[in-house]
């Protein structure tokens, strides 16, 4: 039960992380990449570090992958926005099919 | 399983390579070298599972800060500087 658990949780994580990777590669510019990569790669991962939980149970180990997990919620999200304000601030436009810029609109206040 | 697993890992670190030699702008190739250290932090964690050898985890744990604070540099280097390629 508990094996069967945490090898759906991984591989439902692994197949998160190949379309959050596909999603990098395949979408038009900067903003879409880093939306449709950050987001499926953190829930990804975050699955994958679940089965290893589920896994091994709550011991010592269990605890660092507790850790990890909360780490790895905390930071990714924090790291995209950054990168998404340093690209609009460097000056990259967006892609012609968007429909709405509103921290260029901020900017104009 | 496991082989099945590994593969579908190293699967998504080739496409973040790719998209780090292809990415057209700076930005695209620092977005793709984020997902790729987030890839390894799971890879670590199959790698841990599979094994049986727990220190993967201390990696995993140490390698998502890592990962975290060099984006973040990166970030706030690309911000300083107009940028047209």
């Amino acid at each position: 039960m508990r094996e069967s658990l945490g090898y759906g949780l991984m591989l439902f994580g692994a197949l998160f992380d190949l379309f959050g990777c596909v999603g990098l590669v395949r979408l038009p510019d900067i903003y879409n990449r880093l939306q449709a990569a950050t987001k499926c790669v953190t829930l990804g991962t975050c699955m994958i570090l679940l089965g290893t939980l589920a896994l091994c149970g709550f011991t010592a180990v269990g605890a660092k992958i507790i850790l990890c997990i909360i780490f790895v919620l905390i930071t990714s999200p924090t790291a995209a926005h950054a990168l998404a304000k340093a690209s609009h601030l460097s000056g990259i436009r967006l892609w012609e099919g968007s429909v709405c810029d509103q921290l260029e609109e901020d900017k104009k206040l | 399983m496991n082989n099945l697993l590994f593969s579908i890992l190293v699967i998504c670190s080739f496409l973040c390579l790719f998209r780090i030699a292809r990415g057209p702008t700076a930005p695209d190739r620092t977005v793709a070298m984020d997902i790729l250290g987030i890839v390894i932090v799971a890879f670590c964690a199959l790698k841990a599972a599979s094994s049986g050898m727990d220190y993967y985890l201390t990696i995993a744990l140490a390698w998502a800060l890592l990962n975290f604070i060099g984006t973040l540099a990166l970030a706030k280097f690309l911000e300083g500087r107009g940028f047209d390629e």
